[in-house]
C-alpha cells in the first residue's frame, strides 16, 4: 500500500544507493527543508481560510466567497497583497531588533515542527527527549514578542509585549504539567514511544478522569500560550489597537500572522499526539471488524483529522468568548489552573505506579 | 500647533511622574468615533483620563440659528445619529408647544412607534459594539440581524436608514407605508424569538460577567451630581425616564415599566438596556394595532414663527435626556438654540468611575456608557 512511510523509505534507499552517504544526507536535508517550508505555506493558507470560514459560520454570514470557488484562493490573494505592501520601519524604532523579531517568532515555530510525527514512521527528528524539546523551544517565542514590543518604541506595543510575557511564562507551567501527566503514564519523553503506548487505546480514554482533566488544562493553557482569544491580551485590538505588532506592516506583519497559525497547528498536533493517540487509528476493545475498517484509513489522515478537530475547537473559543482582563488571566492560572494541575499530576502518578490504567 | 518633532517627543516620552501617557483616539478601535482620551497609566492601572473633544464639531447649534423652524430639524438628525427620529421629535414637539399646533392622533402614535423602534435599533447596535469592546465579535452579527429589519422598516417609511428626517412640526412628512404594520409585527415576532439568542451568548457568559460586574461603579449620588440620564443613571437607581415624568406623544396611554437597577456597575447598565428593549417591544405591541385613521399632519401656517420668549422641550433618547432650548425673538429663525445632549454628561463621569481600574475595565466602562461622539461634540 502506498503510504508516506514507504515513499520516504524508497527515497532514502534510492539516495543512499546513488550517492555517497554524505551527499545523500545533504540532499535529504534539502528535501526536508523544502517540504517543511511548503507545509508552512500550505498550513498558513489553509488555516487562515478555515478560521475565516469557521468565524463566518458562527457569525451567520458567508465568509470569503469571491476569489476562486468558495473563496479558496482568498488567502493566496491576501498573501500577495501583503508581499507587495511596503514593510515600514518606524523612525524611532530599534531597527535591528524590530526587523529581527518576526524572524525569531517564525524560527521558533519552525523548530517546533521537527519532532512531530505526521504519520506512521514519518517524522523529521525522533529525538529521545521530544516532549522536553517541545516545551523548552515553545517558550522561546515570548522572546520574539517581547523584542517586537520593545523595539517598536510604541506604548501600545510595549503594553502588549509585557502582557504577553507575563501570560506565556505563566501558562507554560500548566501546559508543562499537563504534558508531564502523559510522560508519567508512558515513562518516556520520546514522541514515537508515546504514540506506540496508545496502540490499544488513546490516553484520553484509558487514563481515567485525571487525563481528561489534563487534556482540558492543556487546551486552555495552549490557547493562552498562542495568544488566542479569549486570552489574546497581547494584541487586544479594542484596548491596545494591535498590541505588540501595531507597528508592523507588509510581510513582517504576515510573518507574525503566519507564526500564530503555525503555532496553533503545532500545539494542536502535540495535543493530538499526547492525548488522542497521534496517528493511531481509533480502536474499540474487541470489535474486530470495526478496528479492521479503522486500520484502512491512512495514519496521516488520522493525525490530520485529530489535529484539525482541536484547531476547530480553539477557533470556536475565539468566536464565542469575550476577552479576559489581565489580572483575571493571571488569577486563573496561578489560583486555579496551577494548583489543579499539580494535584492532577500527583493523581496520575499514583495511577501510573499502581497500574490502574487499562 | 505641534511641529513634527514635538509629536514624536510627545508620544514617546513619559508623563511628569514617569507614568505612561497614552493617547487613546482620535483613531482607536474602542472609542467608536473621534473621541480622544489622554490616559495616564501606571503599568496597567489607570491614573487619570482626560477626554479631548472637538474632532467632530460641526457647530450644529450655530447652523440651526440661520435655518428656519422647518429646516433646522433635519440638522439635528446628525447629532445623535443612532436616534435621529427622537432628535427630530424633540424639535417638532418644541415648535408644536410654542405655536400651539394640534397634532393628529395618528401622527402621535406613529411617532411613538418609530421612536421605540429607533431605541431598539440603537440598543442593538450598542450591544454589538460593547461586546466587541470586550473582545467578543459574534454578538455584533446577531444584533445586526434584528437591527437590519428595523432599518428596512425605516427605509420603507421614510426612505432613509439612518438619518430619517421624517418628522415635521405638526406631525409626519407623509403617511406610513401600507406594509408598515405587517412589517413591524414581523419584527416584533422575530425579536421575541431571537432576543434570547444573544442573551445566551452575552448575559450568561462567565467571562462577560466577570468583566462587567463591579466594574465602573457609579453611585446614585454621583449619577445625580454629574447630571447623568438615561440607562446610565437608571442603572444607578435614579428614576429619570422622561417618558414617565413628562409624557409626550402617545406615551401617556401605553403601559410600560421604567427599568431601574441599583448596582450602578457596567453589568447593570447592560441589563437596563436589554430590559429596555423588551419594554419598547411592549409599547410597540400596544400601539401597532391601534393606529387611528385620519390626517398624518396637522394644519400649520406656511411660515412658522415662534412667539418671543424662551422654550424648552425634553425627550428620552436611547442615551438619556435630550433637551432643546430655544430663545426666540419672534423671527422665522431661532435667535439662540442649545441642545442638552445626554452623551456629554455621561462622558464626564468616565474619569471618576474608571480611575484606578485596569485598561480592560476602561473598555467595559466606556462601552456601557454608550457614547456617540457626534452627540457629544455637535
Amino acid at each position: 500500500m502506498l503510504s508516506l512511510e514507504s515513499i520516504t523509505k524508497t527515497t532514502q534507499d534510492w539516495l543512499f544507493t546513488k550517492f555517497n552517504p554524505q551527499i545523500a544526507l545533504t540532499l535529504e536535508c534539502v528535501f526536508v527543508i523544502l517540504l517543511a517550508i511548503t507545509l508552512f505555506a500550505l498550513l498558513g493558507l489553509v488555516l487562515v481560510l478555515l478560521e475565516r470560514k469557521v468565524a463566518a459560520r458562527i457569525q451567520i454570514r458567508l465568509g470569503p466567497n469571491r476569489v476562486g470557488p468558495g473563496g479558496i484562493f482568498q488567502t493566496a490573494a491576501d498573501t500577495l497583497k501583503l508581499i507587495m505592501k511596503e514593510g515600514l520601519t518606524p523612525d524611532t524604532a530599534d531597527k535591528f531588533l524590530f526587523n529581527l523579531a518576526p524572524f525569531v517568532v517564525m524560527m521558533v515555530a519552525m523548530l517546533l515542527l521537527a519532532p512531530i510525527a505526521f504519520a506512521k514512521n514519518f517524522q523529521i527528528w525522533d529525538i529521545n527527549i521530544g516532549v522536553l524539546y517541545i516545551s523548552s523551544v515553545s517558550s522561546l517565542s515570548v522572546i520574539g514578542i517581547l523584542m517586537a514590543g520593545w523595539a517598536s518604541n510604541n506604548k501600545y506595543s510595549l503594553l502588549g509585549a509585557m502582557r504577553s510575557g507575563a501570560q506565556i511564562v505563566s501558562y507554560e507551567l500548566s501546559a508543562g504539567f499537563a504534558v508531564l501527566t502523559i510522560v508519567v503514564l508512558t515513562g518516556s519523553l520520546q514522541i514515537s514511544e508515546i504514540v506506540a503506548a496508545q496502540q490499544n487505546g488513546w490516553w484520553l480514554f484509558k487514563g481515567h478522569i485525571p487525563v481528561v482533566i489534563a487534556f482540558v488544562l492543556y487546551i486552555i493553557a495552549v490557547t493562552a500560550e498562542t495568544n488566542r482569544a479569549p486570552f489574546d491580551l497581547a494584541e487586544a485590538e479594542s484596548e491596545l489597537t494591535a498590541g505588540f505588532h501595531t507597528e508592523y506592516s507588509g510581510m513582517k506583519f504576515a510573518l507574525f500572522f503566519l507564526a500564530e497559525y503555525i503555532n496553533i497547528f503545532i500545539v494542536c498536533a502535540i495535543g493530538a499526539t499526547l492525548f488522542l493517540g497521534g496517528w493511531m487509528p481509533l480502536h474499540i476493545g474487541s470489535w474486530e471488524a470495526f478496528n479492521h475498517i479503522m486500520d484502512y484509513i491512512p495514519s496521516s489522515i488520522w493525525f490530520m483529522g485529530k489535529t484539525f478537530f482541536l484547531i476547530f475547537v480553539i477557533m470556536w473559543f475565539r468566536w464565542t468568548f469575550p476577552r479576559l482582563r489581565v489580572d483575571q488571566l493571571l488569577n486563573l492560572e496561578w489560583k486555579y489552573l496551577l494548583p489543579i494541575s499539580l494535584f492532577n499530576l500527583l493523581l496520575v502518578t499514583v495511577i501510573a505506579i499502581m497500574g490502574w490504567y487499562f | 500647533m505641534y511641529t513634527e518633532t514635538e509629536i514624536i517627543k510627545d508620544t514617546t516620552n513619559l508623563g511628569p511622574d514617569g507614568e505612561l501617557v497614552v493617547n487613546m483616539g482620535p483613531q482607536h478601535p474602542a472609542t467608536h468615533g473621534v473621541l480622544h482620551l489622554v490616559v495616564t497609566l501606571n503599568g496597567e492601572t489607570i491614573k487619570k483620563i482626560e477626554p479631548h473633544l472637538g474632532y467632530i464639531h460641526r457647530s450644529i447649534e450655530k447652523m440651526c440659528e440661520s435655518l428656519t423652524y422647518r429646516q433646522f430639524i433635519y440638522v439635528t438628525s446628525r447629532m445623535d445619529y443612532l436616534s435621529s427620529h427622537i432628535n427630530n421629535t424633540a424639535c417638532a414637539l418644541l415648535i408644536e408647544k410654542g405655536m400651539q399646533i394640534e397634532v393628529p392622533e395618528r401622527a402621535k402614535v406613529v411617532r411613538t412607534i418609530l421612536n421605540e423602534l429607533t431605541r431598539i435599533a440603537s440598543h442593538e447596535l450598542w450591544i454589538g459594539a460593547m461586546a466587541m469592546d470586550l473582545g467578543a465579535f459574534t454578538p455584533f452579527f446577531y444584533a445586526f440581524r434584528e437591527r437590519e429589519m428595523i432599518t428596512d422598516i425605516m427605509e420603507d417609511t421614510c426612505g432613509a436608514r439612518l438619518t430619517m428626517n421624517y418628522i415635521v412640526p405638526g406631525g409626519l412628512m407623509y403617511d406610513i407605508h401600507p406594509d408598515f404594520q405587517t412589517k413591524v409585527k414581523a419584527f416584533v415576532k422575530q425579536f421575541k424569538e431571537k432576543v434570547t439568542e444573544y442573551e445566551d451568548l452575552v448575559t450568561g457568559n462567565v467571562i462577560f460577567q466577570s468583566r462587567t460586574k463591579g466594574v465602573g461603579v457609579l453611585t446614585t449620588e454621583d449619577a445625580i451630581s454629574y447630571g447623568c440620564t438615561g440607562p446610565v443613571a437608571r442603572a444607578s437607581g435614579v428614576s429619570c425616564d422622561i417618558r414617565k415624568i413628562a409624557p409626550y406623544d402617545a406615551y401617556d396611554r401605553v403601559e410600560f415599566d421604567e427599568v431601574i437597577e441599583t448596582a450602578g456597575d457596567s453589568f447593570s447598565r447592560y441589563m437596563v438596556r436589554v430590559k429596555e428593549m423588551n419594554q419598547s417591544i411592549r409599547i410597540i405591541e400596544q400601539l401597532i394595532d391601534n393606529i387611528p385613521e385620519g390626517d398624518f399632519v396637522g394644519k400649520t401656517k406656511n411660515v412658522l414663527k415662534l412667539a418671543k420668549g424662551e422654550f424648552y422641550q425634553r425627550v428620552e433618547t436611547a442615551r438619556g435626556e435630550l433637551g432643546v432650548y430655544i430663545v426666540s425673538e419672534g423671527a422665522t429663525t431661532p435667535y439662540r438654540i442649545k441642545f442638552r445632549s445626554p452623551g456629554f454628561s455621561n462622558l464626564s463621569v468616565l474619569d471618576h468611575i474608571a480611575k484606578g481600574s485596569k485598561i480592560g475595565d476602561l473598555m467595559a466602562t466606556m462601552g456601557t456608557l454608550d457614547l456617540v461622539i457626534p452627540d457629544i461634540d455637535r
